[in-house]
């Protein structure tokens, strides 16, 4: 029998090559055309987990551990992986509410589908355990282990710095910074950022459809490791600075103590200050909020770096210097004192005296008369040119201008320029005793502590200093800025620099009406000045500088004690405190410790002299 | 009259190498698919790997045993095998235990039975045994119609549990009625119903009979050449389209547009029968036909779809169909499932280094979607093998059931290919995401013992009666 329709298995046959072929076209799109899913299938799979490095610890000079770290655990979100989760379970193993996961959900939304984000800060070890257990059954859940900081003391906040979560701001300018990670904020810890943080490094793992973690990709070949910060050796003596803070506890003011011959801060304190351990943790946003809040005392203003004084009588010594090498003025040159000159007044002392006693004893009339010798020198045109030229000194001391340290902020300070008198009395309208008051120290000049204390490096090295600085070294190699090996030297003869020192240590050291006796520590010769800032606002500043020991000098510093009078009384104590305790690590004078400690000036401060 | 042969060594060689080259395929890509490395052994019991060995070797003894049946078996007990199997697709419905809401597996102590997947071979026997047993004419309406009452019985019983993927795969059998004489009138209209179908639900109606009538006008053009009859033929229907329309619009306000352009065909209709009825333009009327027709399907596919069925049934047929996204369901199993083949490449990520199959981002991935596995791990090359050996499978049956001297095995034979060949181009097109996901295995590769069973006693009862063709004339 004939099939009449055998031909028709040529149409199948071809039906079946063509559907054939249709999904092999299908297949080539897929597989070799489009590249998209290799793509796809590499985001399903792989899983970068950031590996943060230990940020680097912070010793002081004698290799005391300040700041360490400690682990905390984030919990981080990925919103595209997640799933339809057992929301209550998830939140009563985190012990949160449904409201908080629903606000933070948003928020990790907000920020990005695909990249993770901190679902929750810094939970418990307990909770971490928990969570590690049954992470599982959460995909797009993860740890992150982090380090917090942690501080061995109580003390030096304003030098260390803190550390926080960087912001929108901080993550548009520096792409290296993502949600969630930590930057260093003022102190060492902002100036070092980029020693302290390392590198992060990340491990690519592979996870399964519940993101469970199935192994390293690529036997880890494209893993990167994590960079440990480095270490940092700080130049504070953590005991010095311990019982600095301790002496100004109760009080406003700072205490600046640099090693005149390398440059390195020993110790700065602002008082009052605050538990660097507050700013820790999750604890940390509320606690800097209240601190900040604080107008009253402020804890968080540096005024060491920050507060801007008029510097009193502690300027003296450099007007003498100025004088001297102007050659205005010798060491031999008297001026009657006479309870002061025209309107500047004086305090009772004997008269006349020679530059050392001038210096120790504070006299207002013999560096006025010396500065306006040195404003109308005839060596130079006018007064104006003669004031530039004064200026110029100031200026190589480091006044007037930001020193250049290691501290992210610090203030410039104010020495008025000849403008500055042109123009609020006209050109060539004003004369040396238009400006007579700064030849005490008074008037519309500012320093601030760390400039003051600079100086009283510079008059302990005899004509030189190095910037200070509050680190030492960095890392493995101990490495410095070299700036900071620099020397800045001034152009005033060593020689003149005695001649003032005579008078610093006279001042300290019996010299008849020498304003600093208290000062005095038994077999070290301290040399110091006094000092009174006026204070507009209140009762003056007590201000003292000194450095010790006279001839090798390993301590110089500066004390300001707000609202406490003159400078002998308190500022002049603490400094002789201070010395005694770097230099023999203990104090002799336990009577005039316990005053200090005791003093209580807080009380007697209104709000309202508070201003700067 | 019986010639005595050897069966064992008349058997195609040809047909059992590529069998057992898919099914091994098969198994290694379960074994991948599934992998797990605290069972590394693929012939671990406790896992699918060592579970889909045990069927194999129970599926070659099944073949072994269907082999060792007397051919003249299964032509005489053709109709018994039927109603048996028919019988038990009746019985599942009442006892069959409910699986992701289908009523499809008898379930034993140690092991579960589909009988759908047997009642494809039932089904292609009964097929034979009927259009042997007449004077085979599938242009008269009776035997069409019977013929088909045979392969849509079970169609519709599948269809009932629900199993939409065994009963789309029992209307591949029209192919077999196509090639045995069916008008292709039929088989053609079969088709376009089908696609119409799914176009109904996919574009919008308007643009779709839109799109018919243009088709039916450049088919006119092409059957007759005369561009002036096209012209005059659409601008009668335009002309009386927009009178309809004006008229509804002002006077009737219910019609609508879907019923004016019916209407208006209809009216025009008039103008065309004159046409056809002078110049005997048989092309022209069975264009018209057609159209006619699919505008009336498509309408009355809308209505049932849209005001008829209910809500819960339609969405679920819009997710079938990607019309409503359900990422998290089979939307996440299709995109998935598109990821991993994607990401294979030319030449595939090797065996047992596909990220997505090794960690399980595809479900069903060793049943349903195991093509998944093939297409990651083995790239674009393994793909067109695999096809490729399908291919070659599907030619071989197709030149064997050719040279069969009865009409009962030519008819298994063609059975069996078409079987098989909408079972590869919808599984295929479900991971490849062309064809809807109606959850029909890959055969010969995808895991589970009563598919395996199934396709390998469809395959082996035509290769006895391959080997026996010159013993009997059945």
């Amino acid at each position: 029998m004939k099939d009449p329709f055998i031909n028709r298995k040529y149409i199948i046959m071809t039906l079946m090559v063509l559907v054939c072929l249709f999904l092999i076209i299908r297949l080539f799109v897929l597989q070799i055309v489009k590249d998209t899913y290799r793509l796809s299938a590499d985001n399903n799979v792989l899983r970068y987990v950031t590996q943060y490095p230990a940020r680097g610890l912070i010793y002081d000079r004698k290799g005391k551990l300040i700041v360490s770290n400690m682990a905390a655990y984030d919990i981080m979100v990925i919103p595209s992986q997640t799933s339809r989760i057992d929301t209550a379970g998830f939140c009563s193993l985190l012990g949160i509410t449904n409201d908080m996961f629903k606000r933070q959900m948003r928020a990790a939304i907000n920020y990005s589908r695909r990249a993770p984000s901190v679902f929750l800060k810094q939970i418990s070890d307990q909770t971490y355990a928990g969570f590690q257990e049954k992470m599982f059954m959460y995909p797009g859940f993860y740890v992150q282990p982090r380090t917090l900081r942690k501080y061995s003391k109580p003390v030096a906040a304003h030098i260390l710095g803190y550390v926080s979560e960087v912001d929108e701001s901080i993550i548009k300018k520096n792409p290296y910074y993502k949600s969630g990670d930590y930057i260093g904020k003022s102190g060492i810890e902002e100036a070092y950022e980029s020693e302290l943080r390392g590198q992060k490094g990340v491990r690519i793992f592979m996870v399964d459809v519940f993101s469970r973690i199935k192994g390293a990709y690529a036997d880890g070949e494209m893993d990167t490791v994590a960079v440990q910060g480095s270490d940092i050796i700080s130049s504070i003596d953590l005991d010095l600075q311990e019982y600095g803070e301790l002496l100004m506890r109760n009080k406003r003011g700072s205490i600046v103590a640099i090693e005149p011959e390398t440059g390195e801060v020993l110790s700065l304190v602002s008082a009052p200050g605050y538990d660097p351990g507050l700013l820790v943790g999750r604890v940390r946003s509320e606690n800097f909020a209240k601190l900040q809040l604080d107008t009253a005392i402020m804890p968080l203003f540096n005024r060491a770096l920050m507060a801007s004084y008029p510097p009193g009588s502690t300027f003296k010594p450099i007007n003498g210097l100025i004088g001297l090498q102007e050659g205005v003025i010798t060491e031999d040159t008297q001026f009657g004192c006479d309870y002061g000159y025209l309107f500047v007044g004086c305090h009772g002392h004997g008269s006349p005296l020679d530059l050392a006693g001038a210096v120790a004893n504070s006299c207002n009339s013999y560096f006025c008369q010396t500065y306006r010798r040195v404003l109308e020198n005839r060596k130079y045109g006018s007064v104006s040119e003669a004031y530039n030229r004064w200026k110029e000194y100031l200026n190589e001391f480091g006044f007037g201008s930001k020193l250049g340290t290691d501290f992210v902020n610090e203030l410039a300070g104010f020495v008025p320029s000849t403008a500055y008198y042109d123009k609020y009395h006209g050109r060539n309208k004003w004369k040396a005793l238009t400006v007579i008051s700064m030849a005490i120290g008074q008037g519309e000049i500012g320093t601030t502590p760390l400039q003051m204390a600079n100086m009283t490096a510079a008059i302990a090295n005899r004509g030189f200093f190095y910037t200070p600085h509050i680190v030492k070294g960095v890392g493995k190699e101990n490495s410095l800025d070299p700036k900071f090996s620099e020397r800045h030297l001034i152009n005033i003869d060593s020689a003149n620099f005695n001649k003032i020192i005579l008078g610093m240590e006279g001042a300290v050291n019996g010299a008849p009406g020498g304003t600093a006796g208290i000062a005095r520590i038994r077999d070290i010769i301290v040399c110091g000045k006094t000092g009174t800032a006026q204070n507009p606002h209140g009762k003056d500043h007590s201000v003292f500088i000194a450095f010790a020991p006279k001839d090798d000098p390993k301590i110089a510093i500066a004390v300001y004690v707000e609202n406490a009078g003159f400078g002998s009384t308190y500022a002049a104590p603490v400094a002789s405190l201070m010395i005694e305790k770097y230099l023999r690590d203990s104090v002799s004078n336990k009577a005039m410790e316990q005053r200090i400690l005791n003093l209580n000036l807080e009380d007697t401060i209104t709000e309202s002299e508070t201003q700067y | 009259m019986k010639r005595s042969i050897n069966i064992w060594v008349s058997l195609d060689k040809i047909t059992i190498l590529l069998y057992l080259l898919l099914v091994i395929m098969g198994w290694l890509n379960i074994y991948a698919a599934v992998y797990n490395e605290e069972h590394p052994g693929i012939l671990d019991l406790s896992q699918r790997y060592g579970k889909q060995f045990i069927w194999i070797l129970a599926a070659i003894f099944t073949g072994i045993f269907a082999i060792l049946i007397d051919s003249r078996f299964y032509f005489f007990f053709s109709w018994f095998i039927y109603g048996f199997l028919m019988f038990l697709l009746v019985l599942v419905l009442v006892f069959g235990t409910e699986i992701n809401g289908a009523r499809s597996w008898f379930e034993f102590s140690w092991f579960s039975l589909q009988p759908s997947e047997f009642a494809k071979f039932g089904t292609a026997i009964a097929l034979a045994g009927f259009l042997n047993s007449r004077r085979l004419d599938l242009t008269r309406l009776g035997m069409l119609t019977q013929a088909s009452a045979i392969i849509l019985v079970p169609a519709f019983l599948t269809a009932l549990q629900p199993d939409m993927g065994s009963t789309v795969v029992f209307f591949a059998l029209f192919l077999v009625l196509f090639r045995e004489g069916m008008s292709p009138y039929v088989f053609v209209s079969g088709l376009l119903a089908l696609i119409l179908f799914f176009l109904t639900l996919l574009i919008n109606n308007l643009y779709l009979k839109l799109g018919l009538i243009v088709l039916a006008i450049l088919l006119v053009w092409f059957a007759t050449r005369r561009w002036k009859l096209v012209l005059m033929g659409t601008g009668i229907f335009i002309v009386i389209a927009a009178v309809l329309y004006v008229i509804d619009y002002y006077l009737f306000k219910r019609l609508g547009i879907e019923l004016v352009i019916l209407f208006a065909l209809l009216v025009s209709g008039i103008f065309f029968a004159w046409y056809i009825y002078t110049k005997k333009a048989m092309a022209v009327l069975v264009i018209y036909l057609f159209l006619v027709g699919s505008i009336v399907f498509v309408n009355s596919v809308d209505v049932t779809f849209n005001k008829i069925l209910p809500d819960h049934q339609r969405d679920r047929i819009n997710i079938l169909l990607g019309i409503k996204s359900d990422p998290r369901g089979t939307g996440y199993n299709v995109n998935q499932s598109i990821i991993s083949i994607g990401s294979g490449g030319l030449t595939g990520k090797g065996y047992l280094q596909g990220t997505q199959t090794k960690f399980k981002f595809v479900p069903k991935q060793s049943s349903d979607f195991i093509f998944c596995t093939i297409g990651e791990e083995w790239g674009f090359l393994g793909s067109l093998a695999v096809i490729g050996t399908f291919l070659l499978l599907f030619f071989r049956i197709i030149f064997m059931a050719e040279r069969q001297r009865s009409v009962f095995s030519r008819v298994y034979g063609y059975g069996v290919v078409s079987i098989l060949f909408l079972h590869v181009f919808i599984n295929i097109g479900m991971a490849i995401g062309i064809v809807p996901v109606i959850g029909i295995p890959l055969p010969f590769f995808s895991y589970g013992g009563s598919s395996l069973w199934g396709f390998t006693i469809l395959l082996f009862v035509f290769l006895r009666l391959d080997a026996s063709r010159n013993e009997y004339l059945v």
